[in-house]
């Protein structure tokens, strides 16, 4: 019965609700798990505060909302500000290292960074930082299948970039792999 | 149909196998100009050669209304001011049909201009037809978007203050691909029109000066039907192709009468199924198709 | 009769319920929409849009919600399965041709995405207040039916169920949604259209000259319908009329038209009802909800019974007809009933009815803008055990 309430938060044009949208096809579609994804909804006016609520369950879902998430995933400082405070005590953070800086977190939580947009840009695309994020949540987390996310990330993306982003979830999974190992 | 027609002809009015017999006598006045316009209507159906199980014909609610009961084709009495998109629904679904709306001046611009702007603006393929009495018989003879300046209604018991509607300059305005306007003296003229628009793919349109001898003339000490089919008459004067802007009416005032517009545009249907066929390819299903060439 | 393949997208999705909803009416054989954007159910008219060219049908935004009643009437006089989609301020606006459906039994089906009002309330947040203008907003007497989805699958599901039932009843059907629903993203399997049970318009088996519109035969409450362009000549009024639809201003005819359209569902109640029940026989507490407040009153149902609290659950599938006579029976054992739902207390009156003083009735109300707190809906069934 075990049951995973995530908060994805950032920016509109980061590509926010898409990385929600991965997690819970791969929990729902690959992985043969229950999941429901909520995403705030309004005037989605590009650079304004968005974020994406998932949660992943053996069993049917009730509830939809995330209240206090298990697995925060910020890619902006405001995110961070606002939701950081709900997660539950220890928890787990995963950040954007160059826009935010953690600091004030509740008891227990373990926060690990990525440069999500420097990645992004090195693989040649900055738009793809969303997917470093999602391959970084699925590396440090293990929560679904390699392969369940892979799928999600070719089944979500325009067709003619799967490549590209094949490559950013890759470099997401394994720097996330190496920080865990580390850890 | 056609044999029908023969066995009734020389012994009863031509105009009486496209009504509804059994529903006879209609609800209007004596003197009243709707029968006029149905008469010029049957008589333009014949003509236009059309299979009438394919013809529907919508009216939304009012004396004109009416007209859809009385008529022996698939037809619609709908809500007040609503014939326009229900009509657009039934074209749009089976694309076959012939759709006509026939309604009165208050039901197509007052409570339905906004559906008439928009039909016209699509070129939706529909006949409009409006019986223009200049009131609101049904309910008693109440201002009209179409009631001259200075004429006396029931809500406008010290005259009327505001500006009537050009109906052909607003059909005209808004994409109308044929307008004409006829008066209830001149049938000839109107049954022509009629069948002309009948035939004629897209948005037509054709306003039809017609008199409420209970409501609108005696409110207005005018006399009876004859004496405003006689202004009819008199103060008529045909100009087609004339200026829509120019073609407004006054108080018993001249009346220029005539066919004002009649262009080529492609219908909402016609464009709907080049535009998908050309950014779709063969995954389009084509639906149909305009005036029952399909 | 099963689904056109055409319409179905067989497989298994990652979808919210708006998109869910198009994919439903396009399995059901709905090839005709029309609808005016209103948040937050503008999606299930998008999709349909871009679905709708290559299925073969028709989708057109008209200038607004009155039109767009309308505009489905007039296509499902031409034969078509029709919907059209709005929320609640486009929902009053409809309200005129709800009463048309109805008495010229139509055929249509509503989608009414919910969202917080009066008015333009909260146009991107969730409510259930539209419950009792459905079933009463439009003038005159005159039944409806309506189904609830508290899911993106059941929004797929049910609305082919209420695609069905229009078909059946001849009535406007409404499926309620509300913006949790419309917006929330989970699997959805559309199966093969050889698995999807459609019903077929009741078609006359009359010539032009033998067929009435609005007879009944053999004992049904519902008459068999024709479509324009067939030959036969009909007359369909929206003023009261006899069988043949001719209008029939006499307190007579009145009568035996607006008893009909009562009774076809109401009579029929029973067949149409559709409650789900967990514990409900023998509990002391039965919990009744519907739509997405469903999905929250479950895990204050489960909650209760871990505190030893003897509580059932019936989610109303459909909420119109209301299951008054299931109710009636639950009220001789149990002793109280709790009504959460997303508005100020609409359903909970027609519980109260049917209880009619046999048990309890408490109201576990909510203004919108978000659903209940489970803990709210646990401490209501935790005082009603008291």
């Amino acid at each position: 019965m075990a049951k995973t309430e995530i908060r994805i938060g950032g920016l509109g044009g980061q590509g926010v609700i898409l990385s929600g949208i991965i997690i819970g096809k791969a929990a729902a579609i690959y992985d043969g798990k229950h999941s429901t994804l909520i995403q705030a909804f309004g005037p989605e006016a590009r650079g304004s505060a968005c974020s994406a609520q998932v949660t992943v369950s053996d069993a049917p879902i009730g509830y939809p909302y995330v209240k206090n998430p298990d697995i925060l995933v910020v890619m902006s400082r405001d995110a961070f500000v606002q939701f950081a405070p709900t997660l539950k005590d220890n928890g787990l953070l995963l950040y954007e290292e160059e826009l935010v800086e953690p600091s004030g977190l509740p008891a227990g939580v373990r926060a690990y960074g990525v440069p999500a947009t420097r990645f992004a840009e090195e693989l040649g695309r900055r738009l793809v930082l969303n997917i470093v994020m999602v391959g970084f949540f699925a590396g440090v987390t293990g929560l679904l299948s390699y392969s369940a996310m892979e799928k999600a990330v070719l089944a979500s993306v325009p067709r003619g970039t799967e490549d590209l982003n094949l490559r950013a979830f890759k470099r997401g999974y394994e720097h996330g792999q190496a920080l865990v190992a580390r850890a | 149909m056609s044999e029908d027609l023969a066995r009734f002809e020389d012994v009863e009015n031509p105009v009486m196998p496209y009504l509804r017999q059994e529903r006879i006598p209609h609800i209007w006045c004596p003197g009243c100009g709707i029968g006029t316009t149905v008469n010029c209507f049957a008589r333009a159906l014949t003509e236009s050669g059309l299979d009438l199980d394919k013809v529907s014909i919508v009216s939304g609610i009012g004396c004109t209304g009416r007209v859809a009961g009385y008529m022996r084709l698939d037809s619609f009495h709908t809500t007040h001011g609503r014939a326009i998109p229900f009509a657009t629904g039934l074209k749009l679904a089976n694309p076959r049909l012939k759709v006509v709306v026939y309604s009165g001046d208050g039901d197509l611009f007052a409570i339905g201009g906004n559906h008439f702007v928009h039909a016209a603006r699509r070129n939706m393929d529909l006949t409009v037809i409006c019986v223009n009495n200049s009131t609101y018989g049904m309910t008693g003879g109440q201002v009209a978007p179409t009631t001259p300046l200075g004429a006396t209604q029931t809500t406008m018991p010290y005259g009327n203050f505001e500006n009537p509607f050009n109906l052909p300059f607003l059909a005209d305005a808004c994409g109308a691909v044929y307008v004409a306007r006829w008066t209830v003296f001149h049938v000839k003229q109107l049954t022509r029109a009629m069948k002309e628009a009948l035939l004629k793919p897209g948005f037509t349109f054709i306003e039809v000066l017609a008199p409420c001898p209970t409501l609108y003339l005696r409110r207005n000490r005018l006399g009876d039907g004859v004496d405003q089919v006689k202004y009819y008459k008199e103060k008529s004067t045909i100009k087609h192709g004339a200026d829509t802007k120019e073609v407004g009416l006054g108080f018993q005032s001249d009346i220029v009468v005539g066919k004002f517009v009649d262009r080529e545009r492609p219908t909402w249907l016609d464009s709907m199924n080049q535009h998908f066929s050309k950014v779709l390819g063969t995954r389009f299903q084509p639906w149909g198709g305009s005036n029952g060439e399909d | 009769m099963k689904a056109d393949p055409r319409g179905v997208l067989t497989g298994i999705h990652f979808m919210d319920g708006d998109h869910a909803a198009c994919e439903g009416a396009l399995a059901a054989g709905c090839r005709f929409a029309a609808g005016y954007p209103i948040t937050p159910s503008t999606e299930v008219v998008e999709r349909f849009a871009a679905r709708i060219p290559t299925v073969g049908g028709v989708f057109i935004q008209m200038e607004d919600e009155l039109a767009s009643s309308i505009a489905i009437q007039g296509g499902a006089w031409a034969g078509h399965k029709v919907m059209t989609v709005t929320s609640g301020p486009g929902l009053s606006l409809m309200m005129e041709h709800v009463g048309l459906a109805a008495i010229t039994e139509t055929p249509c089906v509503i989608v009414d995405v919910q969202r917080g009002g009066p008015s333009t309330g909260l146009p991107t947040l969730p409510a259930q207040a539209d419950m009792m203008q459905v079933r009463w907003g439009s003038h005159g007497d005159y039944s409806i039916i309506a189904l609830s989805p508290n899911s993106p699958q059941e929004c797929f599901d049910l609305l082919i169920k209420a695609f069905n039932l229009a078909e059946e009843y001849r009535v406007p059907v409404f499926f309620m949604m509300d913006e949790v629903v419309g917006h929330m993203t989970e699997r959805v399997v559309i199966p093969e259209a050889s698995e999807i049970e459609v019903v077929e318009r009741k078609w006359t088996r009359k010539k032009p000259g033998e067929y009435r519109p609005f007879e009944c035969e053999d004992g049904s409450l519902v008459p068999s319908m024709v479509k324009a362009g067939d030959g036969y000549r009909i007359h369909i009024t929206g003023l009261t009329h006899d069988e043949r639809g001719y209008p029939a201003m006499n307190v007579a005819a009145q009568d035996k038209l607006v008893r009909r359209l009562k009774d076809k569902v109401d009579l029929l109640r029973d067949r149409i009802v559709d409650v789900r029940e967990d514990g409900v026989d023998g509990a002391d507490v039965v919990v009744v909800s519907y739509g997405i407040t469903s999905r929250i009153a479950g895990a204050a149902v489960e909650a209760a019974r871990a505190r030893g609290v003897r509580v059932g659950h019936m989610r109303l599938v459909i909420t119109w007809p209301f299951p008054s006579g299931r109710i009636a029976e639950v009220a001789k054992t149990a002793r109280a009933f709790v009504v959460p739902e997303l508005n100020m207390g609409q359903m909970v009156i027609e519980v109260e009815r049917a209880v009619c003083g046999r048990a309890s009735v408490r109201c576990v109300p909510h203004a919108g803008g978000t659903v209940h707190d489970p803990d709210v809906i646990l401490d209501a069934i935790m005082e009603a055990a008291r």
